[in-house]
Parts: structure tokens; sequence; C-alpha cells
């Protein structure tokens, strides 16, 4: 699904939209840990000013072994004693060039990892109060991808893009001023290989960047082919679809594949042609630099010195394609990072907002309607609603799927804000008052369960982490999951989730209604919580959680009409609007339409137990 | 014993964080011959291939180990040596040189990136193949992430070790090739240069242990705060319902914290190695200079070659460390192996026999003799039960969950084979026919319709490739399904949402009765094929069953009388 929240393509596509307006916010993220970035900035000029002594040492000690040969070996002892000198310079300058490059790298991590840990709360802490209306319009795997992948961009151009970009400069900079005295030509020379292997090096990483993203397409196709595959497995072999399933996979592979090897062929041959460029230049440099020194204008000592000098430069000009590499990925990166970061909820509290006033726990609709995209022109989700609960009473929900059953649910905590009418609690209109206060009231099961890989205890006491043991027994109790629990090992320390135990739907749905019970909320709602419970079980939960919600107001969604019997009123929602009100026994006796399903859902005659729950071949 | 290494059936799933290397894996693990042996039987097939990028590797180093000796050429030349090559001969060499260097290069990566590929795609494509016959038992008890984990980060873990080996190799030989030359040139010199050699060596051994520990302890953290910011974003609405925000906050804080810490303690790790190496090169450097120094000055040594090892040496310790790293790979592509060879070893339970015919379906009846079985050795599901039911008639199965009526089902198309007994399919049992027939004359709804990507079109087709696209609307029309395939907006031919999502349940079982209809089997096992839809939608369904079953050999399996009631 693709948002109308974000406007952002694709991962890391090549799109260099307000470039410096990303990397400028990137940088002032860096630039809180200014001391930091500074320390390694210094040490990072000194590491290249050691680390271009290097050529100069050596350069020097070749010219005065060179001058000594060709005076004789008059001066022996003196020479030694100067080369022992040069010798002791060399190691010094290269211990110290080790240790200036270690702090400025180590600096560098350790502002890009400050800044990861910036970025990844803040990203974390936006997410959770953004509202359900932004949720459903991203993809979650997209947010993940963004919460990890997106960070690591933006992370990885401060800890190593910027600071190869800051050492190449020094070096190219200091380098050739330390040069060009000597020899402008073949200064010139030396470095004629560095623009043109920076055009190349770029060139070659965008390219790659632009392959990059379509193979990941591609690359998704093969992975969506095998992961359909492992799932339907039984429709595959039910078929005897090998042959077509083999076909498909091959058809995905070979087009990866074929992008694959066009990408290898980008980089090799331009790693190719970027040594090529290299080696020219010293070429050019042997060439002339030869001529010099047999024309004695050039001494050994410094051809050695722009000759060292090169293959220091070697490295660090081939970095400039991990550089661009670098700062394009971190600019699309950075911009939807900074894309989610800059979201407000659509609902939160109104300023000065007062917490909800909790009386007795009356829920009003009031003519409510409510349509997720108002903006669309299409009839609404629901149209002029009013119900009233209080205390102690069960309003029944039914109707179709798409009636809007579930929309009325996700109104009651605010998960959306009504186009029209209002909904009070204790005659306070919900959006007058803070989203704790309200949520606090509210207890809102669902059909579809999410357990956190957590131990069973802190899933039931998920709302309330205070709550003690015997709270969560007690609910545990009213939903029926006691006895199951008490069963395993570890009882309520066991895990949920890949490491720990896996659970039925029902048991599943059952932990959920636990865990809605524990913060005793004033306002119940089951949104058919209870669809995969089997109908033995569920009588026995309906049953408890009448004996346990006396003084709630509690809201049932269902399906089965047999779990709304008792309910004081029950509505019949059809297309957005209620269309029958009523108790069972009055509805039944309208004939309309409850009574129409009523008898429908009679006549599939439910086996005395376990109606509804999945069966699975093998263990 | 493979099968349990799997760890955990397929229980629930919080979108987990998806990145290779899941916790509680190895990702390490020492060098086995065997398994070593039986992953490079993938690159059998393409070993001119391989034997061409080992070439190509072999003329890189050897232009690689040139270039410095033109250079010392040159500055023999230079200095006016007597006796040495004139520069323009020299120059004409250095460019011979280095444009071969260059192609020799591209060979080089080319051959060996391209042969990694090929490989790995093979290997990919054995597993996959070979899991579409595992037993589905196998694949009731494994969760999909952790086969698409092997298949992937796994397989992909090997790419890295393949692309690098042969690289990997070149630098193993350009080490050689470097003290070989330097020895040539001034043993005594070369020796006294190489000691930093061992010692670099010794620190990396003693350091790569701890190295390793840190580098586990930040991936460790990291996947640890990547899985909870994954798990908030999919329980964000049980997040917010429950008021949890300020206390997820602080927890994810605290996981980003420990993050940070373990990243920089491995930061630190990495970057303690960088002065060592520094000091261990001024240190080559400095005996050059000396020692080579008195040489040239004795006259025993020219200065050219002083020249010339000052440039071997800087390429010493490039290769020191790709080796060490590929030894480090090696270690991830062993524990990936394992991994990767614990799928092709999961055993094959059901194949076809030898002198196995295709089924032949004069008179398609379904015959249980005296059948037990089970998924657990001592607990049989079924236990010896008979019964026949006759050519095109329809039967229903009933009963409780657990009382195995799947499992007849599942016998039936030999998802399985009985512990005892027989399953007789046209009068021929299951285990003497191709499994191929099997599934042309079979075909099973499921209660949960599964549909892939792509069009309605393409799901109805499925594997009856003959079938055009009048024929599919044909089926389509006589299960009812045309008229909401229309009302799509490209008809037969949109693209579904990921697998049929915005389509309701009973929509998505209509296209999976298509399917079965179009495929036209002449035995049909529906199991529990209605239950999932609500009773909104049943008598549609009730309608394409009746159409679906007619003339067929059916078996109806159902908890709810009503679908039975027909």
């Amino acid at each position: 699904m693709t948002s109308p929240l974000l406007s952002s393509r694709p991962l890391r596509e090549l799109d260099l939209r307000g470039a410096p307006r990303i990397l400028g916010r990137v940088l002032r993220l860096a630039w809180r840990y200014r001391r930091r970035f500074v320390l390694a900035t210094v040490t990072s000029l000194l590491a290249t000013v050691f680390n271009l002594a290097m050529p100069r040492l050596l350069g020097w000690s070749v010219d005065q072994v060179h001058a000594l040969l060709r005076e004789g070996a008059m001066n022996y002892n003196a020479a030694m004693l100067e080369l022992t000198g040069i010798a002791v310079l060399l190691v010094t300058t290269a211990a110290l060039r080790g240790l200036m490059q270690m702090i400025s790298g180590f600096q560098g991590e350790y502002i890009g990892q400050s800044v990861g840990r910036d970025l990844r709360t803040a990203f974390f802490e936006k997410l959770q109060r953004l509202s359900f209306e932004f949720h459903d319009s991203v993809h979650s795997g997209d947010l993940i991808t963004r919460g990890m992948l997106d960070l690591e961009g933006v992370r990885g151009f401060i800890e190593t893009g910027l600071q190869r970009f800051l050492s190449l400069i020094l070096l190219i900079v200091i380098g050739t001023s330390l040069l060009i005295s000597r020899d402008p030509l073949l200064t010139l020379l030396a470095m004629s290989f560095v623009p043109l292997v920076a055009w190349h090096a770029t060139r070659m990483s965008l390219l790659l960047r632009i392959t990059w993203t379509r193979l990941q397409e591609r690359m998704s196709v093969l992975t969506r082919v095998m992961e359909e595959s492992l799932q339907g497995m039984r429709v595959v072999r039910a078929f005897a679809a090998k042959p077509h399933e083999m076909a498909k996979f091959d058809t995905a592979a070979n087009r990866a594949l074929a992008l694959s090897n066009d990408r290898i062929s980008i980089r090799s041959s331009s790693m190719a042609v970027i040594t090529l460029a290299y080696y020219l230049s010293m070429a050019l440099v042997l060439w002339f630099g030869g001529h010099r020194v047999l024309d004695g204008r050039l001494t050994i000592g410094q051809l050695t010195e722009f000759l060292t000098l090169m293959t220091l430069l070697q490295a660090p000009v081939r970095q400039i394609g991990m550089i661009v590499n670098s700062s394009a990925r971190a600019i699309s990166s950075g911009r939807r990072l900074f894309e989610i970061l800059d979201l407000e909820p659509a609902i939160q509290d109104k300023p000065g907002a007062p917490d909800l006033v909790l009386g007795k726990g009356v829920l009003r609709f009031e003519s409510v309607s409510f349509a997720y995209h108002p903006e669309v022109d299409a009839p609404p989700t629901l149209e002029d609603i009013s119900f009233c609960v209080g205390p102690g009473q069960t309003l029944g929900i039914v109707g179709p799927s798409g009636a809007g059953k579930s929309s009325i649910a996700l109104l009651i905590p605010r998960f959306y804000d009504v186009t029209g009418g209002r909904i009070t609690l204790d005659g306070q209109d919900i959006r007058n008052v803070t989203l704790q206060s309200l949520r606090g009231a509210v207890g809102l099961i669902q059909q579809d369960v999410f357990l956190f890989d957590d131990g069973i205890d802190s899933n039931i006491g998920y709302a309330d982490p205070q709550a003690e043991q015997h709270e969560l027994v007690d609910a545990a109790m009213t939903a029926q999951i006691h006895d199951f629990v008490a069963s395993l090992p570890l009882r309520y320390r066991t895990q949920v989730g890949e490491r720990g135990v896996s659970l039925s739907g029902g048991q599943r749905q059952r932990l959920s209604i636990a865990r809605g019970m524990v913060p005793d909320p004033a306002i119940l709602v089951f949104d058919d919580a209870t669809s995969a419970v089997d109908a033995a079980t569920e009588h026995q939960v309906r049953h408890a959680l009448r004996a346990a919600t006396r003084s709630q107001a509690t809201i049932i969604i269902s399906h089965r009409l047999g779990s709304l019997m008792h309910a004081d009123e029950i509505i019949v929602l059809d297309r957005g609007r209620i269309i029958e009100r009523g108790t069972h026994a009055s509805l039944l006796a309208d004939g309309g339409f409850y009574a129409a399903l009523y008898q429908a859902q009679s006549q599939g005659i439910p086996l005395p137990e376990r109606i509804g729950q999945k069966e699975r071949v093998g263990p | 014993m493979s099968m349990m290494d799997f760890g955990g059936r397929g229980g629930p799933h919080h979108g987990g964080a998806g990145s290779q290397g899941e916790r509680g894996e190895d990702i390490f693990a020492p060098f086995d011959a065997n398994a070593f042996g039986r992953i490079t039987e993938f690159a059998k097939p393409y070993r001119l291939v391989f034997v061409g990028a080992i070439a190509a590797v072999l003329a890189f180093v050897a232009a690689q180990l040139g270039i410095p000796y033109v250079i010392r050429a040159a500055v023999d030349s230079a200095v006016g040596k007597p006796g040495s090559t004139p520069l323009a001969t020299v120059f004409v060499v250095f460019l011979t040189l280095i444009i071969l260097n260059a192609v020799v290069q591209y060979l080089q990566e080319v051959t060996s990136a391209r042969l990694a590929q090929r490989i790995i795609f093979d290997m990919r494509r054995a597993m996959f193949s070979h899991l579409q016959e595992v037993s589905l038992s196998f694949l009731d008890k494994t969760h999909v992430g952790r086969i698409m984990s092997r298949l992937q980060g796994d397989v992909n873990a090997l790419q890295e070790f393949f692309e690098n080996s042969i690289t990997a190799t070149g630098d193993l030989v350009l080490l050689i090739g470097i003290i070989g030359v330097l020895i040539m040139l001034e043993w005594r010199l070369a020796l006294l240069t190489l000691i930093v050699l061992p010692t670099l060596i010794a620190i990396r051994a003693a350091w790569l242990p701890q190295a390793k520990e840190k580098f586990r302890r930040a991936r460790d953290a990291s996947s640890i705060v990547n899985g909870a910011l994954a798990e908030n974003i999919g329980g964000l609405r049980v997040v917010q319902g429950s008021r949890r925000e300020s206390v997820n906050l602080d927890d994810f804080k605290a996981k980003a914290n420990d993050n940070f810490r373990a990243a920089v303690a491995a930061a630190w790790t990495s970057q303690i190695m960088v002065p060592t190496v520094d000091v261990l090169t001024g240190i080559a450097m400095a005996v050059i200079v000396l020692v080579g120094g008195r040489f040239v000055l004795k006259e025993d040594m020219d200065l050219g070659v002083m020249v010339a090892f000052i440039f071997y040496v800087q390429r010493f310790f490039d290769p020191i460390r790709t080796l060490s790293m590929q030894y480090t790979m090696l270690q991830r592509a062993m524990a990936a192996s394992h991994r990767i060879l614990e799928v092709l070893d999961v055993p094959v339970a059901i194949r076809d026999r030898p002198d196995a015919v295709a089924l032949d379906v004069m008179e398609p009846a379904v015959e249980f003799r005296g059948v037990t079985f089970g998924y657990n050795p001592g607990e049989p599901v079924l236990k010896n039960l008979s019964f026949k039911v006759p050519p095109r008639q329809v039967v229903a199965l009933v009963g409780q969950t657990g009382s195995g009526k799947t499992s007849i089902a599942a016998l039936t198309h030999r998802f399985y084979d009985v512990w005892d007994g027989q399953v007789l399919v046209g009068g021929q049992d299951v285990r003497d026919v191709t499994l191929a027939s099997l599934g042309r004359n079979i075909a099973m709804v499921l209660q949960e319709p599964f549909l892939f990507t792509g069009t309605p079109l393409e799901n109805i087709r499925y594997s009856s490739d003959w079938a055009s696209r009048d024929d599919v609307i044909r089926a389509a029309k006589n299960v009812r399904a045309h008229e909401f395939i229309m009302n799509l907006p490209q008809g037969y031919d949109t693209e579904l949402a990921e697998r049929g999502q915005n389509l309701s349940i009973g929509q998505r079982q209509l296209l999976s009765f298509a399917r079965a209809l179009l495929a036209n089997p002449q035995i049909l096992i529906l199991d529990e094929a209605t239950a999932s839809i609500d009773s909104f939608l049943e008598a549609e369904i009730q309608e394409a069953l009746r159409v679906l079953l007619a003339g067929r050999t059916s078996i109806v399996i159902a908890h709810r009388l009503a679908t039975t009631l027909m």
C-alpha cells in the first residue's frame, strides 16, 4: 500500500532532492558532539601530516645514501649516524600516524554511534506517538526498514564517509603544497590521476547504486516466489506443481542473475580503468622525473618521494566512490527518516486538556459519523450512530463484514476521531480529555491478537506493569486460560513466541482477554475477541466475564449470535448504519435481518464441541 | 536428527528483525573438510571457469609484482647506473605492464565474481528444489522464516566467501611473490625486513578471538534493539491501547544504550590494530633505510633495490589483513554451510518408486484398507481404518478436531505414507503410481485459501499451463467468481495485493474453487473448505460447491453439518 502521508519512493534509490538541506541536517546531528568532532578532525589532520612525512623521510634517506655514494665513503660514520636518525624518525612518524588515525577513526565511530542512538530513540518515540491513521497507511516492513537500514545509512555516512572525505581533501591539499615548490610539472603529473579516478569512481558508484535498487527488486521477487511456495506448500503438492514452481524460480533467478552480472561488469571495468589511470600518471612521473634526474634537476630521493606519495594517495582517491555512495545513501536515507520524524500525530491532547473525570462510566455515542478518509468522496464508514451503555450493561453489535463494527470499537479509545457527532464518557467529550486518562478507562480486546516476545505474565500485565501476581492470575482465570498456563513447566514465566510456547489461536485470544482485564477499565470492548475460541470454552469465558464485569459497561461485537443473547441491547449494523435494534427476543420477534441471520446460523448446527478451531495436519 | 536442529515449530511470529544471523545461532564454525567438500561440489560444473579465474589471478599477481621491479629499473637508469636499461625502454615496458595489469585485473574480477554468483544461485535452486519434495511434517514443524533465512542469509554468507576466496588466493600468492622477489633482490635485507611479518601474524592471532567476541556482542546488541523496534511497530495498536508508550520508550532507550556501548567497544577493538600495523611498517622501513643504506654505501647493493624494497614493503600488509579476514569469512561460511546442508539433508520421505507407473483412473474410486497412520511414533491418529468411496460419489467425513479427518485427505494425496494398510486410488496403491499423476487426478481445496502473488488469471490457471484465458473465465463463471473478479480494477489482470489480502476470505476461496475446477480432477477433496467463511457468504459458496462436485469422486471434510447436508 502506498501511503498518502509519505512521499518518498522506495528504498535507497538515487534521489538527490533537497540534498544540501538533508546533509546539513545530518551534519547538525553530528555537531551535537562537536568536541569529539573537532578532536576527530584535528587528529585526522595530524595523521595526514605524519603520513606525508613518510615519503619525505624515505626520499631524504635515498638522497643521503646516493650523495654519499657519489662522494665516496669518506664520511661513513657520520652518514650512518644520519641514517640512524632517519630510521628513528621513520618509526616515530609511523607510530604517530597510526595513533592519530586510531583516535580519529575511533572518534568518528563514536560520533556515528551516538547519532545512531539519538536517531533510533527519536524514531521509536515518534512512531509510538503517531496515530492509527498513519500506521494504517504505511507497511510495517517499510517502517522497520527505515528504522534499521536507513538509520545505518545516516550513521555510516557520519562514521566513515565524512571522515574519509576530510582526510582525502587534507591529503591532496597538503601533499600538493609540499611538492609543488619542488617541481610544479611533476606535481601536476603525479596528481593527474586524481580527477580522472574521482570522476570514474563517482560514475561507477552512482551506476551501481541505481542498479542495486533494481537488483533488490528482482531479488525480492525471487524471495517472494520461494516464500510463497513454502507457505503454500500444500497447494503446491496438491496440484503436483513442482515443475511450475521451479519454472517460476528459474525465471526470477535468471532475471536477478543477469542484472547481477551486469553490475559485476560495471564494477570490474571501472576498477580496471581506475587502476590504469593511476599507473599511467605514474608512468608519466617516471618518464619526466627520470629525465630530470638524468639532467640533474631533481634528486633521486625527490623522485622516490613523488612516487611514494602517489602510493599514499592511491587508496584514498579510490575511496571517492565510497564517499559518493555513502553521501547518496545518507541523502535518501536521511530524507526517509526525517520524513517520519517531522510528522505530527493526527490525534493528540488538546493544549491544557484535563484528565478524564470518571464517574459511573457511561459511554454515549451521539449521532456519530466517521470515515477513514474523509477527503475521499465515498460513503462514510459510520453514519448517525447513537447508543448508550452504562455500568453493568452490555451492548451487542452484529452485522456483515465491512459493516463498520470494528470502527465503532476503534473510536472509543480515540484511535481515530469522529468526523461528525460526538462520543462522551460520563458526559465529557473524549476529544477534550487527555489520551492517557481516556485509554486507561477503556479496554479494547481485538480479534487479531498481538503478543510480545516476553513472558506470559508480562503479556497479561502489559497495560499495568505494576500489577500484582494475584491480579494476573485472577484475569487469567476469568479468561479461562489459567489452567493451561498452570500446566506449563514455567507457568506464568513461560515465554511466548518463537523461543517459547506456541499457542493456538484460541489460547492467544484468551490471553488477550486476560490482558484486557488487568487494568480493570470502566468500559470493556470485545471486538470478535473469541472468534477462535471453541464454543464450550467461549461459553465459560462469557459466564466468568459476566461475573467479573458487574460494574462495567461492556460492548461485544461478534459473528456468533449465540454470544449476544444476554445483551441488554443489540444493534444490527449494515453499511455503517443501524438497521435494527432491540433485545434478542424482540429482534427475533421482528423477523428482520437478525432473525434471518439467526436462522441461518442455527442451521449450521455446530458440533457439540470445538467449533471453529483450526485443525492442522501433523503434530 | 537434523530436523530437530531447526528448533521451534510454527508458533506465533511477530515480524522478526529480518536481519541475517538469528540470535542464538552460531555464526562461526571451525573448518570441516566434509562439509567443505560437499559445498565445493557445487563448483564442479564450472571447473574450467574456475581454472580460468585462477589463471587470471596469477597473471594479475605477476603484473603487480613486476611493477615495483620496473620502477627499480627506472631508478637505476635515472641515476645513470652503468649497464642499466635506457629510460625509454623502461618506460615502454612499464606501459605494457600496466595495460596488461588492467586487463587481467578486469578478467580476474569478472570471472571470480560471476562464478560465485552462479554457484550461489545453483545452491539456492538445489535447496528450493529439495524443499519441494521433503516431507510435509518437516515443513509443518519448521518456521518458514527460518528456512528463508537459510535460503537468503546463509547462502549470501557463502557467496561472500566464494567471491573472496579467489582474490584471497591471489593475495596469498602475492604475499609469497613479494617475499620471493625480496629474497632474490637481496636476501639478507629481505630476511631482516621480513621479521615484522611473524610479529604481525602473532599479534593478529592474539587479537582475533577477543575482537570476534566484541563483534559478536555488538551484533547481538544490534539485533536486540532492532528486534525491539520491529516488535513495537507490529504491536503498536496494543502499545497505544495499553498506554505503554513511556515504559516502552525507557526500555528501548536502555537497549539502544547497550547497543551503543557494545558498538563503541567493537570500534575500539578494531581501531587498536591501526597503530600496531603502522609501527611495524615503520620498523620495516627503518630496517631498509639503516641496513639497506649500509649495503648501498658498501656497494653491496644498488640504490634501485633499496627503492624497490620501499615499494614492496608497503604492499606487505594489505594481503595479510585480507587473508585474516578471509579466515573469519571461512568460519562464517562453514557455519552457513552446515545450515545449508541441513536443509539439503532433510530426508525426502515420499518419492516415486523406481517402477512407479502413471495412475490409471478409469474408475476413480478411493479406498482405505486397514490404514494405520500417525505423525509421531506410537501415537496413531488412524487405526485400522477401512472404507470405500465409489466412483463419482460424494462422501462426507464428519468428526471432531483431532479425529483424523484431515489425515485421510492427506493420505489420499500421498502427502504421507501409511504405517500399515493401503490407500487405493482407482484400484492402485498410491505408492505404486507417480506423484505427478496423482496430482493431475486429485485436487484438494483447503480450509485456508492460499493465493499466490499475481492476478486472478494466474491464480486460477496455476499449474494448468494448457488452459486458455477462456478456459479460466469459464471455470470462474462456473463457481460464481466471475462477477467479483470483473469488479476488480483490471478484472482478471488485477494484481492482487499481498496474496489477495484485499479480497475477502470467501472470495479467495472462490478463486481456489475455480483453480480446482480448471484442473478438472477426477477426484476432489474439500478439507474444511467452508469453515473459515462467515455465514453471510455461505449461500454462494454452496452453489459453487455443487458445480465443483458434479460428476467427481469427492471427499468432503467438515465439522459443520450444513456443508454436508447439501
